[in-house]
């Protein structure tokens, strides 16, 4: 794929983006404010899930080891 | 809920059913059989004389969810800066209480201002564009700009040439400066003057009106017919001079505010139908005759059925060969306003009646104007003899309006003649079918490119869906950049989801313009992603029809 395509399609997406959240129709710091207040949500949700998914997953994983594993063992103790 | 058990009343054979030739038949209309969904396999059954196309297609669900988004976030910032005009933060530049007023009731709170002052005001620009040119097929614009967000407007002096117009009412082509109707007109002006500043009671009927009132009727095909200077004040004063108190006006949920204004002044009962839905208004007619009127049971006086030939808004046609059978089977009387369909449908241009093939007489109210098809002003009433000399005397627009202005009348005559081929050429002729196959084209082309189009197939007004508050001024401003003059409407024109653009065809128009205008709609369709199509249809009839929403309005 090249460049310039690649470029364009990301311009149009953009469009879209605007078009759809009628950031088109704003004025330029009602568009910054709207822009600020999207970005920092969305890096607090994925600096969130940064932190927690992995705990999750591993949390997750070990429970299934066990479930499958060592479960006389352990079984109750996880579920509690 | 509702459906099986009208399919189940429906295929009963019925003593009273209108035109009904067997019990699955009624109203023209081929029934599922008892239980079934009612999936209109036909739906231009035996009235109809012609294939009846009308469609509605649903909006996209993702659509409908974004559109919200839209409107929700532009709301929430319409909140912040109504918070920051109090707080004198930000200028305030839209209307406000004086100080003295502060204390009475607030006058620009309710959800219309905040919609102006807040979501309107943002794409103001693609509407009221001044043009400074005759309103033909093409159209010269005088550019202006903004440097304050659409709160004012400076022009720059520069004029904008050659636009394809696709916004004005203009079907025919007969919006002109040239040719037979203006020199005619010109030659009444020099001979009659602007206009008698007088009533049509007093000194301001001339002989020029009584010529167009009856070609009006004979264009018609009623026995007699009388004109107004204004269509909006024939509708308007004319229903109370018909209905009053103790008489009911069925009306369609979308006919035009004339209609309305006059139904309510009438004083009469309102209730209101869904659009175009013959088991709608066939329940109203059945409750109001079996109930009469409310608390005393007596009868109604009158009934009178408000529609509309073509609906500029949908671009639907009346179901007129269903209206006119509920009509005569339960008595009533009809109304119908052919603003937008005289001139522009039918074989002959005029109106509905004659697309449908059916009797003049069979109406009772044969309204319209002359603004759109005929390229002048005015309005008539066409009827009855007995019914046009009743209204020439008790009519408030015939007694107190000053009369039609001779040229615009001399207008009138000459392009109604072009039209009826009684100027000895087949020009008028040749437009009415240039209309139609100019409507048929851009439809097809439309809906071939995967817009969702509104309306009837025949009908010369175009609405294309865009849906979202930013598509409306976007489509707006891209369409005028690419030379193109639309129109775009939105709240509180249409709900305010169902924001659309309107495309009026006309028979100015050539191929290569459409190509053109088709071509420019194709790439910002693509480029604002506008081609919402499932090509899943609904007939207007099974769209959604809860018996609970019409109003009454009992004093
Ligand atoms: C259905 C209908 N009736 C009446 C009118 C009013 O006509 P006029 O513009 O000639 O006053 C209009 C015009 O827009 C209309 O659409």
């Amino acid at each position: 794929m090249d460049f310039k395509s690649m470029k364009y399609y990301l311009y149009w997406l953009y469009c879209q983006f605007e078009l759809i959240t009628c950031s088109y129709l704003m004025e330029p710091w009602e568009k910054l404010l709207f822009y600020t207040f999207n970005i920092t949500m969305l890096v607090m949700i994925s600096y969130t899930a940064y932190l927690f998914i992995p705990v999750h997953i591993s949390t997750a994983f070990q429970f299934f080891l066990h479930l499958l594993g060592n479960q006389h063992e352990n079984a109750v103790s996880v579920v509690k | 809920m509702e459906r099986p058990g009208r399919a189940a009343l429906g295929a009963q054979p019925r003593a009273n059913g209108c035109g009904a030739a067997h019990g699955a038949l009624r109203n023209g209309f081929v029934r599922g059989l008892p239980g079934t969904q009612i999936n209109h396999v036909v739906h231009n059954g035996g009235l109809y004389k012609r294939p009846f196309n009308e469609a509605f297609e649903e909006t996209p669900m993702l659509v409908a969810v974004l559109t919200y988004v839209g409107y929700g976030v532009l709301t929430l910032f319409g909140y912040l800066r109504d918070f920051m005009r109090q707080w004198k933060i930000e200028k305030c530049q839209n209307a406000i209480e004086r100080e003295e007023q502060k204390d009475f009731v607030p006058l620009y709170q309710d959800f219309e201002n905040f919609y102006t002052r807040n979501l309107y005001m943002r794409i103001r620009d693609s509407w009221n564009r001044p043009i400074c040119s005759v309103p033909g097929a093409k159209v010269d614009m005088m550019e202006r700009v903004s440097h304050d967000y659409n709160w004012t407007f400076t022009y720059t002096g520069k004029v904008i040439k050659g636009i394809i117009n696709m916004g004005s009412y203009n079907y025919l082509g007969f919006a002109q400066n040239n040719g037979t109707c203006q020199q005619a007109a010109a030659k009444v002006l020099s001979q009659y003057g602007a206009g008698v500043c007088s009533s049509r009671q007093e000194m301001g009927n001339l002989d020029k009106h009584e010529e167009l009132e009856k070609l009006v009727a004979r264009f018609l095909g009623v026995e007699s017919a009388m004109a107004y200077g204004m269509g909006f004040a024939t509708n308007s004063m004319n229903i109370p001079a018909l209905v009053g108190k103790g008489c009911l006006i069925l009306s369609d949920e979308l006919n035009h505010a004339s209609l309305v204004l006059g139904a309510r002044l009438s004083g009469a009962t309102i209730r209101i139908f869904k659009h175009n839905n013959m088991q709608s208004l066939e329940k109203l007619l059945k409750d109001a005759i079996v109930h009469g009127q409310p608390r005393t049971r007596r009868p109604w006086k009158k009934i009178l059925i408000l529609v509309e030939g073509i609906y500029s808004m949908e671009g639907s046609i009346v179901r007129l060969p269903e209206v006119i059978a509920l009509k005569k089977k339960y008595k009533s009387y009809l109304y119908l306003d052919e603003a937008h369909s005289i001139g522009a449908l039918g074989p002959n241009g005029r109106g509905v009646v004659d697309y449908f093939g059916l009797n003049p007489e069979d109406v009772d109210v044969m309204m319209g104007t002359f603004t759109k098809s005929f390229g002048a002003a005015g309005g008539y009433i066409g009827g009855k003899k007995e019914l046009i000399d009743y209204l020439r005397t008790y009519s408030h627009s015939a007694v107190y309006a000053t009369s039609l202005s001779p040229p615009v009348v001399e207008q009138i005559i000459t392009s109604m003649k072009c039209i009826m081929g009684e100027d000895g050429t087949t020009f008028g002729k040749e437009c009415v079918q240039q209309l139609a196959e100019n409507t048929r084209y851009f439809r097809r082309r439309l809906k071939e490119m995967g817009f969702i189009i509104y309306g009837n197939e025949d009908s010369p007004v175009v609405p294309l869906m865009l849906y979202m508050p930013a598509k409306i001024g976007a489509f707006g401003r891209e369409m005028l950049k690419r030379n193109i003059g639309v129109v775009v409407v939105g709240f509180p024109a249409t709900p305010i989801i169902e924001s659309r653009a309107r495309f009026c065809l006309s028979a100015a128009h050539t191929k290569e313009m459409l190509d053109t205008a088709l071509k420019e709609i194709n790439e910002v369709g693509d480029l604002l992603q506008l081609k919402y199509s499932r090509h899943r249809l609904v007939p207007l009839l099974d769209r959604p029809f809860d018996e609970t929403t019409y109003e009454e309005t009992e004093d």
